[in-house]
C-alpha cells in the first residue's frame, strides 16, 4: 500500500544488493523477502525450538503413550493396545469394576459443583466491590487476589490446620454431635469443597468484577420502568450484560478444578480420588505410565468439551442480543 | 446502586473463606505448644528456629535460584518470540498456528504438562545424564511454561506502542542495532518487566510441575511444605507459611498502590 504512495513499486523494482529478488518495504525500510523472513525465523525459532522439544513433542508423545503397553517391570513397551482405554472404562484383569469410572465422575461433579458455588459467592462479591468508592476498589480487588498468589499447598495446609481436632471449628462440630469427640474435620468431602471453593474463588471474582464494573445501569432502570419484576430485571437487565464475564469465570474455575490433585490429596484422604490423583499414582507408586497417560488424555478431552460447550452457550447468547 | 442486604453478607462469607485458614496458621505460629494445637502461650521462638533451619533455608534458596534462572531464560526467549511474531508479515496459517501454540501451555492443566515433561526427560536421559531429575529439569520445566506468559504480555505491549517510532528511526538513518537498543527495547521495557514478574510469580507458585520433575536433592519451598505435611508438621512450617503469606500480601498491596498512584497522576 505504502509502496504506491511514495512511488516505489515492489513488483518492478529489484533489490540493489542482489539485483534479482524484488524488494519490499517493511517497517519503513527496504528489504527483501528472504531477508525479512530470515530475521523473523531467527527471532521466532529459538523459542519455538525450545517449546518444540520440551512441550509439543512431549505432548504428542503423551498421546501416543496412552495407547502403549506396560512392560513387565513397569517400563513402557511401544506396542499398540486399547487396553488402557478399556481399563479406564472399567474392564481390568478381574472383570468389570466401577472404580475408575467413579473417579472420572467424581472429578467432573467436583469441578461442576465447585464452579457453581464459586459463582454463587463470587457474583455478589463482584457487585459488592463495584459498589465501593472508586479509591477502595483496587485495594479490595487486591485483597481478593492475594490468596491466589500464595502457594496452593500452603493454603490447603492452612485448611488442614484450621479444621484440626483441637481448633474452634472442630470443637463446635464435636459439641453439636456432628463428628465424634476428638476427631478432626478432615479428611472429609466437606473439607475438599471448602478447600476447592477458597482456592478457586479469586479466579471467579476477577472476570466477574470486570464485567460488573462496565455494567450499563440505564438498561436496568429501563427494565424497571417497563415494570419487570425483580427476577426478570436481574435476568435481562444484569445477567445478559454480564454473560462474557460469567463465561470467563466459569472457564477459569471449571478447568483448573478438573485437574486438581493437591486439595483432594490433602483434605480428602485416600478414599477421595480424582483424575489428578489417579495420574499421580500411575506415574508414581503404581509405575504404569501408559495408563496414567490415558487418564491424562481423558482430562484434556473433558476440558476441551467444557470449552466447546461454553462456546456454544456464548454464541447462542450473542445471537439472542 | 443499592444492593440487597444479603450481598455484603455473602461477600464477607467469601472473604472469610479466603482468609480464615491463613489467619489460623498465623495464630498457631505464635503458639508455644510443640505437638498438637492446644494453646500453650505466646512465643516467637518458631520464627527464630525457622531462620536457622537448614532444610527451610536450602529450599528457599532453591526456589529463588530456580525462579531467577528460569525467568531470565523465559523472558529472553518469550520477548524475542513476541517481536518475531509481531514484526514479521507472517502468512495467516502461521499466525494462527503460533497463537494456538502460545496459548497451549496456558490452557493445558498443569498436571498434563508435568507428566509430558516427565516422559520427555525419561527419553532424553538415555542420551545424556544431564536430564536426571533435579535442578536442571526443574529449570527447563519452569522455563517451558513461562515462555507463553512472557510472550502474551510483551505482545500486548508491542501492539500498543505500534510501529511509528521504529519507522521514524529508520527514516533518520538508525541502523538495526540502534533501533533495537534505543527505540524498541526501551519502549518495550514495561511489558518485558511485567512479563518477567508474572513468570517469576508463576515459578514461585508452581507445585504440580515441580512435584513431578524434581529429584531428591532439589526441594523447593512448596515441595518442602507438602513433604512436611506427610512427615508431621512442625510449628516452624506455620511460621514459614505466615512469612510467605504476609510477604505476598505486602508485595501485592505495594504494586496496587504504585499502580493507583501512577494512574491517578495524569488527571491532576
Amino acid at each position: 500500500m505504502r509502496a504506491n504512495t511514495c512511488g516505489w513499486n515492489s513488483r518492478q523494482t529489484t533489490c540493489w544488493s542482489c539485483a534479482i529478488k524484488p524488494v519490499i518495504i517493511h517497517d519503513g525500510y527496504l528489504t527483501t523477502k528472504p531477508h525479512l523472513y530470515g530475521r523473523g525465523a531467527l527471532l521466532v525459532g529459538l523459542a519455538f525450538l525450545w517449546m518444540g522439544v520440551f512441550l509439543f513433542a512431549p505432548l504428542a508423545g503423551l498421546s501416543a503413550l496412552a495407547f502403549a503397553s506396560r512392560g513387565e517391570y513397569g517400563g513402557v513397551e511401544w506396542t499398540f493396545t486399547w487396553e488402557n482405554l478399556s481399563r479406564l472404562a472399567g474392564h481390568d484383569e478381574f472383570g468389570f469394576s466401577w472404580n475408575h469410572l467413579l473417579i472420572l465422575w467424581r472429578s467432573v461433579v467436583l469441578a461442576a459443583v465447585t464452579t457453581v458455588l464459586c459463582l454463587l459467592i463470587g457474583f455478589p462479591m463482584a457487585f459488592w466491590i463495584a459498589a465501593r468508592p472508586a479509591a477502595a476498589r483496587p485495594l479490595l480487588l487486591a485483597l481478593v487476589m492475594v490468596p491466589s498468589c500464595v502457594n496452593l499447598v500452603i493454603r490447603t495446609y492452612a485448611w488442614q490446620q484450621f479444621l484440626g481436632s483441637q481448633m474452634p471449628a472442630a470443637w463446635v462440630a464435636q459439641h453439636l454431635g456432628l463428628v465424634p469427640d476428638g476427631a478432626s474435620l478432615y479428611p472429609t468431602v466437606t473439607a475438599v469443597y471448602l478447600g476447592m471453593v477458597s482456592a478457586m474463588l479469586p479466579f471467579t471474582v476477577l472476570p466477574l468484577y470486570t464485567s460488573v464494573e462496565r455494567l450499563d445501569w440505564s438498561l436496568v432502570e429501563a427494565a424497571r420502568d417497563l415494570h419487570a419484576g425483580r427476577l426478570r430485571t436481574f435476568r435481562h437487565g444484569i445477567l445478559a450484560q454480564c454473560m462474557p464475564g460469567l463465561l470467563a469465570a466459569t472457564i477459569l474455575t471449571f478447568i483448573p478444578s478438573l485437574g486438581m490433585f493437591v486439595i483432594s490429596d490433602m483434605l480428602g484422604g485416600a478414599k477421595f480420588l480424582l483424575v489428578g490423583n489417579l495420574i499421580q499414582q500411575q506415574f508414581g507408586s503404581m509405575n504404569n505410565w501408559p495408563f496414567g497417560a490415558t487418564a491424562g488424555l481423558f482430562l484434556v478431552i473433558a476440558s476441551l468439551f467444557a470449552l466447546w460447550g461454553l462456546r456454544i452457550v456464548s454464541e447462542r447468547e450473542a445471537g439472542r442480543r | 446502586m443499592t444492593l440487597p442486604r444479603w450481598v455484603p453478607a455473602v461477600s464477607w462469607l467469601g472473604m472469610t473463606l479466603l482468609y480464615l485458614p491463613l489467619l489460623a496458621v498465623a495464630v498457631l505460629s505464635f503458639n508455644s505448644t510443640r505437638y498438637g494445637q492446644s494453646w500453650g502461650g505466646f512465643t516467637v521462638d518458631w520464627y527464630a528456629r525457622m531462620v536457622s533451619n537448614e532444610a527451610i533455608l536450602s529450599a528457599a534458596w532453591n526456589s529463588l535460584v530456580l525462579g531467577v534462572i528460569s525467568t531470565v531464560l523465559a523472558t529472553v526467549l518469550g520477548t524475542l518470540l513476541a517481536i518475531g511474531l509481531n514484526r514479521t508479515p507472517w502468512p495467516r496459517w502461521f499466525k494462527r498456528g503460533s497463537d494456538l501454540a502460545i496459548n497451549l501451555p496456558v490452557v493445558t492443566p498443569d498436571i498434563i504438562l508435568a507428566i509430558a515433561l516427565v516422559g520427555a526427560f525419561a527419553v532424553l536421559r538415555e542420551w545424556s545424564a544431564a536430564f536426571k531429575p533435579g535442578m536442571t529439569t526443574l529449570i527447563i520445566a519452569h522455563t517451558t511454561f513461562q515462555i507463553s506468559f512472557v510472550t502474551l504480555v510483551v505482545s500486548s505491549r508491542l501492539t500498543t506502542i505500534g510501529k511509528d517510532q521504529v519507522e521514524a528511526a529508520r527514516d533518520l538513518y538508525a541502523n538495526t542495532g540502534q533501533i533495537w537498543l534505543r527505540v524498541l527495547l526501551p519502549q518495550l521495557m514495561p511489558g518485558i518487566i511485567a512479563g518477567a514478574l508474572l513468570a517469576f510469580t508463576i515459578s514461585l507458585d508452581d507445585f504440580v510441575v515441580s512435584f513431578f520433575v524434581t529429584g531428591p536433592e532439589a526441594t523447593t519451598l512448596p515441595l518442602l511444605i507438602y513433604a512436611s505435611v506427610r512427615r508431621g508438621v512442625t510449628p516452624e512450617i506455620h511460621a514459614l507459611s505466615t512469612v510467605i503469606v504476609v510477604g505476598t500480601m505486602l508485595a501485592i498491596i505495594a504494586v496496587t498502590w504504585i499502580q493507583a498512584a501512577r494512574t491517578a497522576k495524569p488527571q491532576e
